[in-house]
């Protein structure tokens, strides 16, 4: 096995002096990962302390006027934080926690950071690398664990190896598809002396992070655009993830193409921007996914063709010619067969395609949608935002906390109902500005993320939506919000039920709610035990008021909204069903 | 109600149905080496095709860092396929390790294959290719009941005629080697155990050059150095 001098070597490592005539400088490798860090750019971190990690806080603890540690109560609440603060900000988010329990308590955010492709780096302390597979105390062979779901991994065995190991971690954690590092930390290596010296890694050999197309390609795309006269596009999170949103406009103004977005990628475009034609997926809207089946052309941008947005494969824009722009080339042809593959940035290929493409207005076309829309608007919103009888609805407070931040907050959600609703009904004007776990669906990612973005984007309005299932997945971390005084927004969507779950059950299930009923604690008292403010409304008369309520206390605020406690997210495609047969009601 | 007789069957030798008794008699006298050396009984020949599927060559190149086989292996493990044969070793370039996979699957699933294991970091390059792509080589080992082989003269004859050669002989048994094609080594084992007198039978993984004019990975160092 080669050194890691030699792995280095594959690796442009350029090293340079810090500060002014510093040079190298002996230090333990504790410090030398704060010096890393700091070299990263890294303002926030979130995390947890423990035995393995001791070398490592005892070093924090002299770079506090350097790093704002955000204490959480439990390590996944660290990793979720750290995604959220990923999300809204663009920057990577960061989480070091202890060995054995506590890296085992991130494996679910960097399971989610995986499939969100969000850019975080998790670092974990390990036992001493003499005590390496001995099953010592807290030991979990991380790297094991962590390989399947992580963009990379590695174990810092030696100080020396820390500045370049941090280095490649950020690199490959921001760089392309974005994605999870995990930095395994043994303990031997935290408390080492070694001769600091900061590293950049800006090249991997192994690694393209952003291929280039051809001019062909980039031909061959515009003249299909071209051709085309019913063009759908499809946009999914790639276009936040690479700051695209002002060259996807052009991209959609120029041709007058309608388009539709993944959960993740609701933000990309206003959401009252006429060529926003809605959500794609099971609980999107109506237009959007008809159409899917009845354009001549799909043009997806940065997203997967998930299970959720295609319905059934075999019957999936069997009509269209596709064209697929991805960052990642594992993704083309993975799910979907496409004629035309652009593999590269969609900051660059976009504006490359765009200006190729011929001036259109696809008039009919777009009009094509309107039924849809107003059939959609009659059947379905109306009734979910609008109620003038009856008990309240998730639907209705979520469009008035949407309206009442003018449509510019941060819609942070966990996940079932309160998500579905959540994103249906919340309107954005700014990008990044939805966080949610989309392709893990991690009940309890609600709160910590919310948390999190409150770091990520401190000059804007973070409101969390969260069930009375996934509040109490992490609701230790109240605690965290009360020490920070992070001014997170909570809105509490309270049936009594697993909504989304009991959804199925009554759907799929004969009705049987098998565990689905739940019995809940007086959520008040406990937001008052941890110092936050909350509210209870249970009468649409007091809705608006006690959001404005929300909005206005200066900090956190729990509002909490008992809601019909069987109400059913619709539209609704079926799981396996074709994308184009939506539920407009349930029977 | 029926019942599983073996099921809480009190010592070994109980019942004639669970065959424990024959294994662990076969496994004593096994281990009893030059006494006595019990041949395995003629059964069905190894498989060369899968059902549709075809067997794919899948040539992988990656930096040597530690973990990275377990990585490659897990994208096979996630989506059920199954590694026929594997080789790793270093390669013709300094510091650049090669992996030789074989495995029946459909040309989508090699393709998917392929891509994500090319995904991984440290992974430079993965390619799949059919047989005719590519020249193939593996090795066997086989060892023969000596007596066995006495008694049936077209042992001898099998051996000669596919190209065998015999690197160990004594009372007991003896050491066969064969290099050459799947199909080589496959129709010898085949042919010897038919007769009853192979005792253990061991075989390579496949490794492989491609047919092509082209150096692939060399192309690829080529290019990322000057992009560097």
């Amino acid at each position: 096995m080669n050194t890691t001098n030699d792995k280095k070597a594959a690796d442009s490592v350029l090293s340079s002096k810090k500060g002014q005539n510093e040079g190298s400088v002996r230090i333990t490798g504790a410090e030398a990962l704060m010096r890393s860090l700091e070299h990263e750019g890294v303002e926030t971190l979130f995390g947890y302390p423990g035995g393995a990690i001791m070398p490592t806080y005892d070093a924090l603890y002299d770079y506090r006027d350097v790093f704002h540690h955000v204490l959480v109560r439990h390590e996944q609440g660290a990793v979720h934080a750290a995604q959220g603060y990923a999300r809204v900000s663009g920057k990577v988010g960061c989480a070091i926690v202890t060995s054995g329990p506590g890296a085992m308590n991130t494996i679910t955010g960097v399971a989610d950071a995986m499939i969100d492709s969000t850019p975080i780096v998790v670092i974990c302390g390990q036992v001493g690398a003499a005590m390496l597979g001995t099953d010592a105390f807290q030991e979990v062979d991380v790297i094991g664990v962590t390989q399947p779901i992580t963009k990379w991994s590695y174990q810092i065995r030696r100080a020396e190896d820390i500045s370049w190991a941090v280095s490649r971690a950020f690199f490959i954690a921001r760089s392309g598809r974005p994605g999870p590092v995990v930095l395994d930390f043994t303990k031997n290596a935290q408390t080492a002396l070694v001769d600091y010296e900061p590293t950049h890694v800006d090249f991997i050999r192994s690694y393209r992070p952003v291929q280039i197309p051809s001019e062909e390609t980039i031909a061959e795309a515009a003249r299909m655009i071209n051709a085309s006269v019913k063009p759908f596009v499809l946009v999914g999170q790639g276009v936040e993830l690479g700051n695209a949103r002002q060259e996807l406009v052009e991209f959609l103004e120029k041709a007058q193409m309608p388009a539709g977005f993944t959960l993740l990628g609701l933000s990309a475009l206003p959401s009252d921007h006429p060529l926003n034609m809605g959500m794609l997926g099971m609980h999107g809207n109506l237009g959007p996914n008809v159409m899917t089946n009845q354009c001549d052309l799909l043009i997806a941008v940065g997203m997967r063709f998930d299970d959720r947005v295609t319905g059934s494969l075999a019957t999936y824009a069997r009509q269209a010619k596709i064209i697929h722009f991805d960052i990642d080339p594992s993704e083309i042809d993975k799910n979907v067969k496409v004629d035309l593959a652009v593999v590269g940035d969609c900051k660059q290929t976009l504006p490359r395609v765009t200006e190729l493409l011929d001036k259109a207005t696809h008039k009919a076309w777009i009009e094509g949608f309107r039924p849809y829309a107003e059939k959609e608007m009659q059947k379905v919103i109306e009734p979910a935002i609008h109620p003038t009888e009856g008990p309240l609805l998730m639907g209705e407070v979520v469009r008035a906390v949407s309206e009442a931040t003018e449509n510019k907050a941060i819609l942070v959600t966990d996940v079932g109902q309160n998500q579905m609703f959540g994103c249906r009904y919340f309107k954005f004007t700014e990008g990044r500005s939805v966080v949610t776990s989309g392709g893990c669906g991690t009940m309890g990612f609600g709160l910590p993320a919310g948390i999190g973005a409150t770091f990520g984007a401190p000059e804007r309005t973070v409101c969390v939506f969260c069930g009375d299932g996934g509040l109490q997945m992490t609701i230790q971390e109240l605690g965290t919000i009360m020490e920070q005084k992070a001014p997170v927004k909570i809105i509490l969507l309270n049936n009594n039920f697993l909504g989304n779950v009991r959804q199925w059950q009554y759907m799929f299930f004969r009705k049987r709610y098998s565990f689905t009923p739940m019995l809940n604690p007086d959520y008040e008292q406990i937001a008052s035990a941890y110092g936050i403010a909350s509210r209870t409304v249970t009468e649409r008369v007091d809705l608006n008021d006690a959001i404005r309520q929300m909005l206005e206390t200066d900090g956190p605020f729990l509002l909490q909204c008992a809601v019909k406690e069987e109400d059913n997210v619709l539209p609704m495609t079926p799981p396996g069903a074709n994308v184009d047969e939506m539920l407009l009601e349930v029977k | 109600m029926e019942t599983n007789k073996n099921y809480g069957a009190a010592e070994c030798g109980d019942c004639n149905e669970c065959n424990k008794c024959d294994e662990k008699a076969t496994r004593n006298e096994i281990n009893n080496a030059y006494s006595v050396a019990v041949p395995k009984k003629s059964g069905e020949g190894m498989l060369l095709s899968h059902e549709g599927l075809t067997l794919y060559t899948m040539l992988i190149y990656s930096e040597n860092f530690a973990g990275i086989l377990n990585q490659i292996t897990a994208v096979f493990t996630r989506r059920q396929v199954n590694i026929e044969s594997l080789n790793v070793c270093a390669s013709s370039t300094p510091g650049v390790h090669k992996y030789t996979i074989t495995c029946y699957c459909t040309e989508d699933m090699a393709i998917m294959l392929t891509k994500q294991i090319e995904k991984k970091i440290d992974v430079l390059q993965a390619s799949y290719f059919v047989d005719e792509e590519i020249f193939i080589m593996e090795a066997c080992l086989m060892k023969l009941s000596t007596p066995k082989t006495m008694e049936n003269p077209e042992v001898s004859r099998i051996i000669r005629s596919l190209g065998a050669r015999i690197v160990e002989v004594n009372p007991t048994y003896s050491i066969l080697e064969k290099k050459g094609g799947t199909e080589d080594i496959l129709r010898l084992f085949n042919s010897l155990n038919e007769l009853g007198v192979v005792l253990q039978f061991v075989r390579s993984g496949r490794i492989a050059v491609t047919k092509s004019t082209i150096e692939k990975l060399d192309r690829y160092l080529e290019q990322r150095e000057s992009e560097k």
